[in-house]
């Protein structure tokens, strides 16, 4: 199965009944399924005119109680920085595929990236935090994305499935479970004001349109009530404290990654395609003591997985940026981090990686 | 053992099917593990085209090709571009009425076009002559699994024109390379 389709597979199984989005290389798979699908499950699949009109439509369709994403790339994601502030402050669970291409503009339509990991984290004016997966195979292109659609309800924000041509048009066979687990949305309880929360429950519960709920949704700074509060301080600064911190305090519970050789001197950091050339290089050399950390969510970064690797002396980012999580990590560690672009796109190869670590090596000294 | 497969072509011509195909019948059918890939541009016919399929008895990690030791080649341009650094234990069979150039390394011309063209009158049958003659010629995937991956792949309706081309694609294969 194509890794587009293993996505969209994902996105159905949980719960996934509505998809608006216009079609853009390399995520067109994605849409292309959808359609195909959402008549048979009693969904709706719209084509918008454009992608500002896409996220618009997903943030509608959120608010009537339904699971909804769209899927792009570069240059529609651009489009959509708009919005993604708007779910963000309105806490609109949403879903966003972004199959990356190479930027910026219009750039490598055909063509792998990962240029646009920044842009999902501060794309959107303004300060709030969201969630990116970030999957390295097809059997992860469907489960992070159900995962995607867990998190979004949890969290009520917008989440990302970060994933690139690589993976998205990569084809390998995978396993579909015959259920997965799934979070529904949470709705606010009778005589809750639609945005009461406490230190506790920094989350409200869902006024879902139509259920009975009086309900005020706007852009603009807002008190419990939903209505607009714009020039009290304390109402902005509560709400956007709130808004990072609902995710940005739990990223280590919110965080999923896996570790390998926490003993070494010299420590791979990916997450995409260049895990597998890590675990390529790690299986063909058993003898070297290479270190890898695989980030399946790079935000909110988890940084406390960089202390599970005591004798680091480096942390090499090889990313299909110049360096986008590799700044990211160099934020959270006194330890070197060397940062290894990959652009025109192909991904890392095993050669790549050898390079970068025998360079290091010569650098450290010692034996291996 | 890792096997690295390499078509290439013009698109339009289904190189980029004649993977998925391949990968399937190794993946779904012979129970290994596959991985296929593709580079392709913005042109829709006629553009270069170029896909590949690593497989495996282990779980595959880095899914590129690198080193492929098989081509399959349905053009000069593609032949010119990919089969001609192949290496020398590599195995190239490549479309005679199409690449005009000779392989130093093992090969086998298949006149794929031409016998689509005699045999069916469907000269877009060619890339399945052409996954008949490799599978029958390097045993990559079995005869059995090639079959089913064709059936499922192709559009209904279609399904005795296209095994007429496998089974054409077979006896091809089954001549002595060079």
């Amino acid at each position: 199965m194509q890794g587009n389709i293993a996505c969209a597979e994902g996105a159905l199984a949980a719960g996934c009944r509505f998809f608006g989005g216009y079609p853009i290389t390399p995520s067109t798979e994605v849409a292309e399924h959808m359609a195909k699908m959402m008549p048979k499950v009693g969904g709706v699949f719209i084509q918008m005119e454009d992608e500002i009109a896409s996220i618009s439509s997903i943030i509608g369709a959120s608010w009537t109680g339904v699971k909804a994403m769209t899927a792009t790339s570069g240059p529609g994601f651009s489009l959509m920085m708009e919005n993604i502030g708007y779910a963000a402050i309105t806490e609109t669970p949403i879903v966003i595929i972004n199959v990356q291409r190479g930027g910026p503009s219009t750039g490598q339509p055909t063509m792998s990236a990962q240029g646009d990991m920044m842009q999902c984290r501060f794309g959107s004016h303004g300060d709030f935090s969201i969630i990116a997966l970030t999957p390295s195979t097809v059997q992860e292109m469907y489960e992070l994305t159900v995962k995607a659609f867990n998190l979004a309800e949890e969290f009520r924000c917008p989440v990302f499935l970060m994933s690139d041509e690589t993976i998205g048009h990569m084809r390998e066979r995978i396993e579909i479970p015959d259920s997965v687990d799934v979070v529904n949305r949470k709705e606010l309880e009778k005589g809750k004001l639609p945005y009461e929360t406490d230190a506790d429950n920094p989350v409200p519960g869902f006024p879902t349109f139509g259920h009975g709920h009086r309900v005020h949704v706007t852009g603009l700074t807002h008190d419990a009530r939903g209505y607009p509060d714009t020039t009290n301080h304390k109402t902005h600064s509560d709400l956007v404290r709130r808004l990072v911190g609902k995710v940005e305090s739990k990223r280590h519970e919110i965080a999923d990654y896996d570790i390998a050789g926490t003993d070494a001197e010299i420590v791979f950091l990916t997450y995409g395609p260049a895990t597998r050339t890590v675990r390529q290089i790690m299986k063909d050399s058993p003898d070297l003591k290479i270190g890898h950390i695989n980030l399946r969510i790079v935000w909110p970064f988890p940084e406390n997985v960089l202390k599970e690797f005591p004798n680091a002396k480096v942390f090499i980012v090889p990313e299909m940026n110049m360096g986008q999580i590799g700044r990211e990590v160099a934020r959270h560690t006194p330890v070197k981090v060397v940062y290894l672009p990959k652009l025109g796109g192909d991904m890392h190869t095993p050669q790549d990686l050898m390079e970068a670590y025998d360079r290091e090596k010569a650098l450290i000294g010692g034996g291996n | 053992m890792r096997h690295e497969v390499l078509f290439s072509g013009f698109g339009g011509q289904g190189i980029i099917l004649s993977a998925v195909i391949l990968g399937r019948a190794a993946a779904i059918y012979d129970r290994k593990y596959a991985v296929q890939t593709q580079v392709y541009g913005p042109e829709a016919r006629g553009g270069a085209s170029m896909s590949a399929v690593v497989i495996d008895d282990e779980q595959i990690l880095y899914p590129e090709v690198s080193n492929p030791d098989t081509y399959v080649i349905m053009s000069q341009p593609g032949y010119d571009k990919y089969g001609a650094g192949a290496r020398d234990d590599a195995f190239v069979i490549y479309d005679k009425d199409l690449v005009f150039s000779k392989p130093s390394c093992r090969n086998l011309p298949v006149p794929a076009t031409q016998t689509a063209k005699e045999l069916t009158g469907r000269t877009i049958v060619a890339n399945i002559i052409m996954l008949g003659a490799v599978v029958r010629s390097s045993g990559i995937v079995s005869e059995e699994a090639i079959r089913k991956a064709v059936l499922d792949s192709v559009p209904k309706g279609t399904e005795d024109l296209n095994l007429k081309a496998l089974n054409a694609g077979f006896e091809l294969g089954a001549k002595d390379s060079q």
